[in-house]
């Protein structure tokens, strides 16, 4: 059973019937898209999907490029997006993105039941027939269709609820989805209550409309450009950042917000600045609580699933499922409440299509080995192959460039069954589980300069880990790196290499 | 991933930030991330470069060196902040013995945030040097 018709749920569903696996597809919107259907309120995406790289666009090669396709496993469906982009921009207008996740259900034949409401959930003991392996239980939705059952349910229900915290009177203004047509803010004096890529959109689009905007929410701004992640405002919001930094009437603020009180035909703001406990009182015609989501869970949490952070994403194991309760599976945004290593601080990618559609294909594996009895093909490679594989995959496998430090390739190196590539795994799987000797690569970034190649090596059980230098023009297939990873597989590659 | 909105109330009771105003005690909230391991999980690992500077929230969690469980950590006890002010890798494992909520500063950030911090670096020294009293006390 999958819960959702947004990208995470139609890649799920895609790459689950890729590998057999009969399954039900519940949504309550009426075509497919999510919270692609009506957001971002701007019209316009902040993924991108470059035209011209140099690579086919019916390469897999190409997807690294492409960040707002889903993933097909055959050329035939890949690249739907540029296809239908107008060329005046590399971020896709919102229809330009609903159309494409329409276009990709149609063209692949997803099978969604529509207008079907998931309403609640009842975990009880496995009847007789099944088959699966785990908790020996099975799940009850509760649908306005009815009843379904299964062992195993995936909620791909998106992060998209609105969410704001406990200001006083601040239950009281619109949300962000409540946003009104830019117009209506003619000459107004807007509050935007958080400093996310939301409230910078907006700003961004009152810009030309607003007689005065401020910004405000205790945490400095961060911008991406400068924590080279997906952390912080994106280029494309920055505009209200420099009017504010070139005293052009914008104004930022970095403080505690009291309260929204309603005032007359506006309202009154009441600020405390955090370093020297400084009021501030505003007056302004607008508040807008651009103050994030949360996941609509339902009775999930009642059920037992854990939950954590402001938007009370489900935590999860390495491979999206509830870390509290056994067949409950995760996919699309909601998956970055599997953090993985997060090392310097950086989260995966697994927030945006172009990071979650790779955790679906590698849940859909993950589901149909463990749990349907698939054993899907590990392609066998020679010894000598090895290193080039490695470091072309480091150069130009989307997998591992959108997913950095957090999804990894694998090559087993098993005695007995030879070199086989395991292909995609989550990398703390991969370092956490111990098995046969073999080798992980991933790209990382530290938050400072280009992102390099690491590789753990686990070797009689024990994993180390090796990280190669940066390349400027970040092509990881020289003969340096050649020698370096050489020399790192050595002691499990070499015809000499004692056997685990 | 951004806190929830209790951790405010959770971390005042903290010695670590006994010092700070309620409205610091928010901007530490909207400084740190909240994370969340499943009973069994690691969090730092020993060897493995990139780790952060952690605040226990809820649950507790074992000091592993070499396979053995050495200790145990609770809620308000802190780790990793021996490698990020080494700059170095951790020279254990931190492992969920339950399930376990943290708060999470990368170790780039930890000496932006101390220095901005006195109180808290002083507080931060005085449990490091509990730990080297305890230490010294037990080589001996």
């Amino acid at each position: 059973m999958l819960v959702g018709s947004g990208p995470g749920g139609l890649q799920l569903s895609y790459s689950l019937s890729r590998m057999g696996i009969d399954h039900a597809v519940l949504s309550e919107d009426p075509a497919p898209g999510g919270m692609f259907r009506r957001w971002p309120v701007f019209q316009r995406m902040l993924s991108w999907t470059k035209p011209f790289t140099g690579v086919p666009h019916t390469s897999r090669m190409y997807e690294r490029y492409d960040w707002n396709s889903l993933v097909p496993d055959d050329d035939a469906h890949r690249a739907v997006m540029p296809a239908l982009m107008d060329g005046t921009s590399y971020f896709p207008s919102r229809p330009e993105m609903q159309k494409g996740l329409e276009t990709f259900a149609e063209r692949t034949g997803i099978h969604i039941r529509y207008g079907c409401r998931w309403e609640s959930t009842k975990a009880i003991p496995s009847s007789a027939r099944g088959g699966g392996q785990g908790g020996g239980q099975e799940f009850v939705l509760t649908t306005s269709d009815g009843e379904y059952r299964a062992q195993v349910v995936v909620f791909a229900v998106g992060v998209a609820q609105p969410y704001r915290p406990p200001i006083l009177g601040l239950d009281a203004v619109p949300h962000y989805g409540d946003f009104r047509p830019v117009e209506s803010y003619k000459d107004h004096r807007v509050f935007i209550v958080g400093k996310q890529n939301s409230g910078f959109e907006i700003a961004t689009g009152l810009l030309p409309w607003a007689r005065q905007l401020v910004l405000a929410s205790p945490g400095a701004t961060k911008l991406s450009v400068n924590t080279h992640t997906l952390v912080g405002v994106r280029a494309r919001y920055v505009q209200p950042y420099e009017d504010a930094a070139l005293a052009g009437g914008v104004i930022i603020l970095d403080t505690t917000i009291e309260e929204v009180r309603k005032d007359g035909a506006g309202f009154l703001v009441k600020t405390r600045n955090a370093t020297d406990g400084r009021e501030l009182a505003m007056v302004a015609d607008d508040v807008i609580a651009a103050t994030g989501f949360v996941s609509p869970l339902r009775d999930l949490p009642a059920l037992g699933v854990a939950t954590f952070g402001q938007s009370r994403l489900p935590a999860q194991t390495p491979f999206w499922e509830s870390a509290a309760i056994p067949g409950i599976f995760f996919a699309g945004t909601i998956t970055q409440g599997a953090a993985g290593l997060k090392k310097h601080g950086i989260p995966s990618n697994s927030g945006a299509v172009q990071g979650y559609r790779y955790n679906a294909r590698v849940l859909a594996r993950h589901l149909a080995e463990t749990h349907f009895g698939v054993r899907t093909p590990r392609p066998q490679l020679k010894p000598a192959e090895v290193v080039p594989y490695l470091l072309n995959e480091l150069s130009r496998g989307p997998e591992l460039w959108h997913q950095r430090s957090y999804l990894t390739r694998v090559i087993q190196l098993d005695r007995d069954r030879g070199i086989t590539d395991e292909g995609i795994l989550p990398l703390a799987h991969f370092i956490d589980t111990g098995g046969p000797d073999a080798v992980a690569v991933a790209l990382e970034s530290n938050g400072q300069g280009d992102p390099y190649p690491a590789v753990y090596l686990r070797k009689a059980g024990v994993v180390s880990e090796h990280l190669l230098a940066p390349h400027p023009l970040l092509d990881f297939s020289g003969t340096d790196y050649e020698r370096q990873l050489g020399e790192i597989l050595d002691p499990v590659l070499s015809p000499s290499a004692s056997p685990a | 991933m951004a806190v929830r909105d209790d951790v405010v109330n959770t971390i005042a009771a903290f010695s670590l930030f006994a010092d700070l105003t309620g409205p610091q005690l928010e901007e530490v909230a909207h400084l740190f991330d909240e994370t969340f391991f499943g009973d069994g999980e690691r969090i730092l690992r020993q060897g493995v470069s990139g780790s952060g500077f952690y605040i226990i929230l809820e649950g507790t969690a074992a000091i592993r060196v070499n396979g053995v469980d050495r200790t145990s950590l609770k809620a308000g006890d802190y780790f990793g902040e021996i490698s990020c002010l080494l700059g170095e890798v951790p020279v254990a494992d931190i492992v969920a013995a339950t399930p376990l909520r943290c708060l999470v500063l990368p170790a780039a950030q930890l000496e932006g945030f101390l220095t901005a911090h006195p109180k808290v670096m002083y507080r931060l020294l005085q449990g490091e040097a509990r730990k080297l009293k305890n230490t010294t006390k037990w080589l001996s």
